[in-house]
């Protein structure tokens, strides 16, 4: 869409408003992460020299070892590596099995339907939007029950039922758009449903992989509610370990080494948007307009 | 003959069977879980869940509650200005960046790199500068507005507009790209034409493209206002709630009750509340979106 008429060679006004204000945006967006950014390499005493927006005088590391080693969430002072490392147990498998649930869901749904299977992803649907406090309370008692309360195989459980409704959303709106014939072809080459899967569908299913593998890696590394409420002592996610290590109330309270612990926790999800952001947008869209 | 008439039975069942384990899973989740809790909502529960049926007991509780009337107020203000903020400031640049910009990659990345990360860390930052103090406030102070004073982090009347901030610079950028993909899918032609007969850019915007973008603004709406319903992690990181309960809101009244007070009952209660509220922007919305597509 073309609407802006451009004059090359004359000075133009409305591109400088227009510009300020895209620019000024720009400084309001990126503010906290040049916050977090220089907080994280000052020591406290240029903290207290120096004001939010000044540049270290002295750039130095030293927070973000004390953030990723020695410092204390509560009284155990581990640093966030433990809880990070839980992250990356929770993260793998989750993500992968959703995934791959989603790829023959949304396989059925789209290519194979039946009589009854668009109101069940109809009802499916509504899990994509259902405020989670109403299975919180219920799940921790099957935690308990199948002797998984508080471990990561709990969390990897609840992660991958809850991401089930988007990844058979994404991976059944992708399929529709297949065409029909490819199917039909190769079953009158006699080719059956599983065979069809991996040889046709699966092949030709790279993007809505990605952006599905990206879009569960960020929702349930970035998860903090079921996080908080099912994990134990030994099973807290990276984002439990940021809130607790940000509130624990100490006698100097470090702002450089809270800084350097949220860059550390954001860093996964910041690197996976830095390199594959266009696939992340898709899931952002997908995920808010069905098509 | 009777082993190919099985193969094919077989055939012909195999989408279902292949469907029913992870139907079955979520249905029990989705459906099972929130039966299961709306059944705790009506107990006796407070420690430890107890099934002795009181009816509407927890609800008149919950009602009588000053904290859920906190928490329901804060919604409110909070909802109503995330929605009209992050509306308003998304769609803006979604018009500006459809200016044939050149940077308008970067600029996107730029705009959009908070959703990527956790309302943990970004609260966590938030809180930092937000500081009474050492933060934005010793800026200002710096700069020689000596007078500024900017306490709203630890101040029960203010608090919540904190995070309304946050709120509205993590999801605005989420709303840009919802509108920009909308203005790329305008149909060039229309543009033209009204060109053609000599209407001025911001009246091409209010009266043809806005309109057209009603479907993006409706979906918007609802992601927004389910986000906002559902606002839990914010609030943990920025506030905790506090100072006191004045910045409460449905889902850490829910967290406290449920978890950390003792009141299983209570905290369904208020679970189920969410639900219903949710339940009422979104069925519709699902309803009409599916019954549009068939």
């Amino acid at each position: 869409m073309s609407a802006a008429a451009v004059h090359p060679g004359r000075f133009d006004w409305h591109r400088l408003a227009l510009w300020s204000v895209l620019l000024l945006f720009a400084a309001f967006f990126l503010l906290p992460m040049y916050v977090m950014l220089t907080t994280s390499l000052k020591d406290m005493e240029q903290i207290r020299a120096g004001n939010l927006l000044s540049l270290p005088t002295a750039p130095g590391f030293a927070a973000w070892d004390k953030a990723w080693h020695h410092a204390c969430t509560g009284i155990d002072c581990g640093g966030l590596k433990p809880f990070f490392m839980n992250s990356v147990l929770m993260v793998i498998p989750a993500v992968l099995i959703s995934t791959l649930l989603g790829a023959i869901n949304g396989y059925v749904l789209a290519k194979w339907r039946f009589k009854g299977s668009e109101l069940m992803f109809a009802l499916m649907l509504f899990g994509v939007f259902m405020p989670m406090q109403v299975v919180l309370l219920p799940m921790s008692q099957v935690l308990g029950w199948i002797g998984i309360a508080s471990s990561i195989w709990g969390l990897v459980l609840v992660h991958i039922i809850a991401g089930l409704p988007s990844t058979t959303l994404f991976f059944r709106n992708y399929y529709v758009g297949l065409p029909d014939e490819l199917v039909k072809a190769a079953m009158l080459d006699g080719a059956g449903f599983w065979r069809i899967f991996w040889r046709i569908i699966l092949p030709l299913s790279t993007p809505i992989t990605v952006v599905t593998l990206i879009w569960q890696f960020t929702n349930i590394w970035n998860d903090f509610l079921y996080g908080i409420v099912f994990s134990g002592a030994g099973s807290k996610p990276v984002t439990v370990g940021l809130n607790n290590l940000a509130n624990t109330t100490s006698s100097v309270k470090e702002y450089n080494v809270d800084m350097a612990a949220a860059l550390i926790a954001g860093l996964p999800t910041l690197v996976v948007y830095i390199v594959a952001g266009k696939y992340f947008v898709r899931g952002l869209t997908a995920g808010a307009v069905k098509g | 003959m009777s082993t190919s008439t099985a193969s094919a039975r077989l055939s012909e069942w195999m989408p279902r069977i292949v469907l029913a384990p992870s139907f079955v899973l979520a249905f029990l989740f989705i459906y099972g879980l929130m039966a299961w809790n709306g059944y705790l909502s009506l107990s006796a529960s407070r420690l430890l869940p107890n099934y002795e049926f009181v009816g509407l007991e927890q609800y008149e509780t919950l009602w009588e509650s000053e904290r859920w009337w906190v928490a329901l107020k804060n919604l409110a203000i909070f909802g109503g200005l995330f929605l009209f903020f992050g509306m308003a400031i998304g769609l803006l640049l979604a018009i500006l960046l459809d200016q044939k910009i050149r940077a308008e990659g970067v600029l996107r990345t730029i705009y959009l790199y908070p959703m990527a990360l956790s309302f943990i860390v970004t609260g966590t930052a938030w809180k930092w500068i937000l500081n009474p103090g050492l933060g934005l406030e010793k800026v200002m102070h710096e700069w020689g507005w000596t007078s500024f004073g900017f306490d709203w982090l630890v101040n029960p009347e203010r608090a919540i507009y904190t995070i309304v901030i946050a709120g509205v610079w993590q999801s605005s950028g989420f709303v840009m790209a919802l509108f920009l993909a909308g203005l790329r899918g305008i149909d060039d032609s229309i543009l033209k034409a009204a060109q053609i007969d000599g209407a001025s850019l911001p009246r091409i915007y209010w009266r043809i493209i806005i309109p057209s973008l009603r479907p993006v603004f409706f979906s918007t709406l609802m992601v927004l206002s389910h986000l906002a319903i559902k606002s839990f992690d914010l609030v943990m990181a920025l506030t905790a709630g506090g100072p006191g309960y004045a910045t409460d809101m449905p889902a850490t009244f829910m967290y406290t009750m449920a978890f950390s007070r003792g009141q299983i009952g209570l905290g369904a209660a208020s679970a189920t509340i969410m639900l219903a509220t949710v339940a009422a922007i979104v069925v519709p919305y699902l309803y009409s979106e599916l019954r549009s597509r068939s």
